[in-house]
């Protein structure tokens, strides 16, 4: 009983890898949200190599239009920064704090949603309180408020982001604990006498994976534009370039300089419109996965 | 309804108890002791006053005392007072409270209407041009900015057409009355509001679009067409009514979303709302009137989710109130 | 019996065959169906799910659902070819004409609408009468269908309904339309077995009464063998018997009929637990739809295959009043 068990398992998650990324790989609009991301990671990795400088120095002529100087590709903006050195650094603002941010509250709501899924009670009825707390108060106030307590710096962003995204996915994990807790896997180890965390962790959690993936790419987009957000209204960290940051500063110029305020915000939608194609294509691939079993 | 009605009464409750616990523990965290931050910082009044509201406040004694008290303020709507505006809190937001709730409603409204039709064009053509072109659309919505949509409305609209203006509720100069304030009003909502929905616009378009599919395949529907119901009517009747459900539901849901999205269009668009209140707020750190807003928005999404429900209950006859 | 059954059949199938569209190419589900029904006829196609009975009501009234499709053979309703029709003719016909009723009462109304408002859109999606004429009719509807309080019932919705008040409901608005051809897709199977025979006797009681044709598909012959008048059993998407419901049951040709008679609980016998329980089995499954065998696909199954059973398929035989499919018809019929 137990090894040809093992054997389906080791089977069935090879085919797990093989068919999730080449199925994805097959959907031209997840693969060009790959491709994207793929595009926004490079930029980060490689912004000290393509533009050595500071960002936030003075470059150049202020104001100059995108191609008016072969120097500064995508042009300046009114204190004479390189909007290209700009994008690129803004990159890993954003990825960086976006990734983290999404982590933080996949941790948060992971846990939450699975001890109250799994307890059920007593302990989910204080916990969905709880979550529905969070989900009442507006978000982006919550966050705009802790960073302006907390002074903006990375961290307290990313922190402030993290705390403030988590209610969904609590939600959502509960929803699927909930169910697989259920399950006669689940049970069976309950009746072997496994301990609880052995549970979640070996038996409810994994197969609760597919959509917690697809949540987790959504969060990222989330919180990428939550940051640029913040950055927009001045709450950004003021020591990195952001992509929000500078669009909040193109606006001064935008009856004159439109495109100082333009150019980022393309950088924004392009990183969102990523991570959203790619949610999508994981959804529709993990999905349909499961319905033709 | 008695059982519902003392069901959200409870909720009603719980959040209130929640948002003060979480506002009196972002006092704590605030550098300086309380009264500096209630009083606005950097010696925006008095010394005596100081203590006065150190006195007021208790900042003597234990940790729940203070909490009590400020619970005791918060449930008599004692907000505290604005050194920054010269002006009670509670005064001061519901002053802009009725400019944010216009900006929302509006937003919404077009939100749902131009979101639910697209989404059930799309439908209605799943596969084809039209379906490709706006679940294109919706995406791209989806992934962008609402103050960088502001802000590019308004270089195309303001700028370069100069069609709409630029910010503001009224045009000032003009000291409009009656029709004509209304149609001045209405002039100055068209941007924000367009702005603040698009976002949303794209959700709904996407989740009817996807509602719609899901009911299409559902037995009822096959039940319509062997009766010989016209395809036309099908979509209206049959299948329109049960996928708005679950908008109903995600735009309860979105609420508070909803208002911190207004709080970025205020912003681009100088519109006097709550928004707009709050980040002046934030920058002459007046966290008391931010916290306040944080207070009352939040108590706005309870009361409008509430109104949500009986909404869905009124479209889904098998849901009951209690 | 006495039925008031007229000469010409008011339904006829000719060579009905329906398939699945895939990416390796169509695959077949229904093959060379042919059969007809008339005026106050009921007859009921029985066999396993997956037989193709469900597609073959679906496509009666051309509603079979992508990726299937109906790739051969007439349905002729009084004498139309339906298959010939276009959507915006068809739709005219369904309701009007021929009606359906489902398997499950629970989905199949939709949530949102009242009963009433269900009923009276049968009605006026086909004729010109007032609003208050179709709630008028669609109340009689109700009583018809012997809905206790009709008037209370009309303007509730489907969910404070019991699933056989459901039932009721669905066959009054099949019958809105006074159609000549009633299809009724397993309407019992979800119902508990008392509800079951007040379904029966009613769709029953009102073909007699009305003169409608009934194609009753099940997969349960021993429910339907009181009421209907002829039988057809399918396997794996072919006909391989059809007989009138007595001579089907005194001598049943083919051994696949023979098996499902033989899965029958026997009516009386014994307590309420042992009623249910199943007395014979056939062995084996059906084969899958990729996979048919090249000649008769119930051989694998069957203890009286031999060469010519592997190789050919059976044709069509008369015998007596009726027809069987099978190399094997007429032999004794030790198994």
């Amino acid at each position: 009983m137990a090894l040809p068990e093992t054997i389906s398992l080791s089977q069935a998650r090879t085919d797990f890898r093989d068919t999730t990324v080449g199925r994805l790989l097959r959907r031209p609009s997840a693969l060009l949200g790959l491709i994207l991301l793929a595009g926004i990671l490079a930029m980060a990795a490689f912004a000290d190599i393509a533009f050595s400088g500071d960002p936030l120095d003075m470059a150049g002529m202020p104001l100059l239009r995108p191609g008016e100087d072969a120097a500064f590709p995508l042009g300046t903006d009114m204190m004479g920064r390189d909007l290209a050195s700009g994008i690129f650094h803004g990159a890993r603002v954003s990825l960086l704090i976006g990734g983290v941010a999404a982590l933080v509250s996949l941790v948060i709501g992971i846990g939450i949603g699975a001890l109250s899924g799994y307890y059920g009670g007593r302990i989910d009825r204080a916990l969905m309180r709880v979550t529905e707390l969070f989900q009442t108060i507006p978000p982006f106030l919550f966050t705009l408020a802790l960073v302006a307590i907390l002074q903006p710096s990375i961290a307290t962003i990313t922190a402030a982001i993290g705390i403030t995204s988590w209610s969904g996915l609590a939600r959502l994990v509960r929803a699927e604990v909930m169910r697989l807790r259920n399950s006669e896997l689940a049970q069976a180890s309950i009746i072997l006498g496994a301990s609880d965390a052995r549970i979640i962790f070996r038996h409810i959690l994994p197969n609760a994976l597919a959509p917690v993936i697809v949540s987790a790419s959504i969060l990222v987009a989330t919180a990428i534009l939550t940051e640029s957000s913040l950055s927009f209204l001045g709450l950004g960290d003021p020591n990195v370039v952001s992509w929000g940051g500078m669009v909040g500063a193109g606006r001064e110029t935008i009856r004159t300089d439109p495109h100082v305020a333009a150019i980022p915000g393309v950088a924004i939608v392009i990183a969102v419109l990523a991570l959203n194609l790619l949610g999508d294509g994981l959804n529709d691939v993990l999905n349909t996965k499961g319905e033709r079993r | 309804m008695l059982t519902y009605l003392r069901r959200s009464a409870a909720q009603v409750v719980f959040v209130l108890l929640g948002i003060a616990l979480i506002n009196f523990f972002l006092l704590h965290l605030a550098p300086g002791d309380a009264a500096q931050v209630l009083a606005g910082e950097s010696g925006a009044a008095t010394p005596e006053y100081m203590e006065a509201l150190r006195r007021q406040f208790g900042l003597d004694q234990p940790l729940y005392v203070q909490f009590l008290r400020y619970l005791g303020n918060l449930v008599t709507f004692d907000l505290g007072y604005s050194f920054r505006q010269s002006l009670p809190v509670s005064e001061l937001i519901l002053q802009r409270l009725p400019a944010t709730l216009l900006l929302m409603g509006t937003a919404i409204g077009f939100a749902l209407v131009a979101g639910c039709s697209l989404g059930f064009l799309a439908a209605r053509r799943a596969g084809k041009l039209t379906d490709t072109v706006i679940s294109i659309v919706a995406l791209l919505f989806y992934a962008t900015p609402v103050f960088w949509v502001g802000i590019m409305l308004i270089v195309v609209f303001s700028v370069m057409l100069d069609w709409l203006p630029v910010g503001g509720m009224t045009s000032v100069e003009a000291n409009l009355s009656g029709l004509a304030l209304v149609g001045d009003v209405a002039l100055h909502l068209v941007l924000p509001a367009v702005t603040l929905g698009l976002f949303y616009l794209a959700i709904y378009a996407r989740l009817m679009r996807a509602a719609m599919l899901e009911v299409y395949g559902q037995d009822f529907v096959r039940t319509a067409r062997a009766k010989g119901v016209r395809p036309r009517r099908i979509a209206w009747r049959h299948v329109l009514r049960n996928a708005l459900l679950p908008i109903v539901t995600t735009l309860g849901v979105q609420l508070g979303s909803i208002l911190g999205g207004a709080v970025l269009v205020e912003t681009v668009f100088s519109w006097p709302g709550l928004g707009r209140l709050a980040f002046a707020a934030l920058f002459q750190r007046d966290l008391n009137l931010l916290l306040g807003i944080l207070f009352c928005s939040s108590v706005v999404v309870v009361l409008v989710n509430i109104a949500v429900d009986l909404v869905y209950t009124l479209l889904d006859p098998r849901i009951e109130l209690n | 019996m006495s039925d008031p059954v007229s000469r010409e059949p008011v339904l006829a199938v000719d060579g009905l065959s329906i398939g699945f569209q895939t990416r390796r190419g169509l695959l077949p589900a229904v093959r060379e169906l042919s059969f007809s029904v008339r005026s106050g006829e009921m007859l009921a196609i029985v066999g396993e799910s997956g037989c193709g009975k469900s597609l073959t009501a679906l496509a009666l009234l051309g509603l079979v659902p992508p990726p299937g499709r109906v790739t051969g053979g007439t349905v002729r309703l009084e004498g139309r070819d339906l298959l010939a029709l276009d959507e915006a003719a068809l739709r005219r016909v369904r309701g009007a004409r021929i009606s359906m009723i489902f398997q499950e009462p629970m989905t199949a109304l939709n949530p949102v609408l009242t009963v009433g408002e269900q009923i009276m859109e049968a009605i006026l999606e086909h004729e010109p009468v007032s609003r208050k004429a179709a709630r008028g009719r669609a109340l009689a509807l109700l009583e018809r269908v012997r809905i206790p309080d009709p008037e209370r019932r009309f303007a509730e919705y489907p969910h404070r309904l019991s699933g056989g008040m459901r039932q009721r409901v669905m066959i009054a608005m099949a019958l809105a339309g006074a159609p000549a051809v009633l299809v009724a897709d397993e309407p019992t199977t979800a119902l508990d077995v008392t509800i079951q025979a007040q379904i029966l006797g009613l769709i029953d009681e009102l073909r007699r009464e009305q003169g409608t044709a009934v194609v009753f598909i099940t997969h349960d012959l021993g429910v339907v063998s009181r009421y209907v008048d002829r039988v057809l059993v399918m396997y794996a998407g072919r006909k391989v018997e059809e007989r009138g419901t007595r001579d089907l049951f005194a001598d049943p040709l083919h051994p696949y009929t023979r098996g499902l008679i033989a899965a029958q609980p026997r009516a009386g016998a014994g307590p309420a637990g042992a009623e249910r329980q199943r007395l014979a089995e056939i062995p084996g499954t059906v084969p899958a739809l990729a996979a048919m065998p090249a000649g008769c696909a119930f051989a694998p199954r069957c203890a009286l295959a031999d060469e010519r059973c592997v190789q050919a398929v059976p044709p069509a035989r008369r015998a007596g009043s009726g027809l069987v499919a099978c190399h094997h018809a007429g032999e004794t019929h030790a198994v």
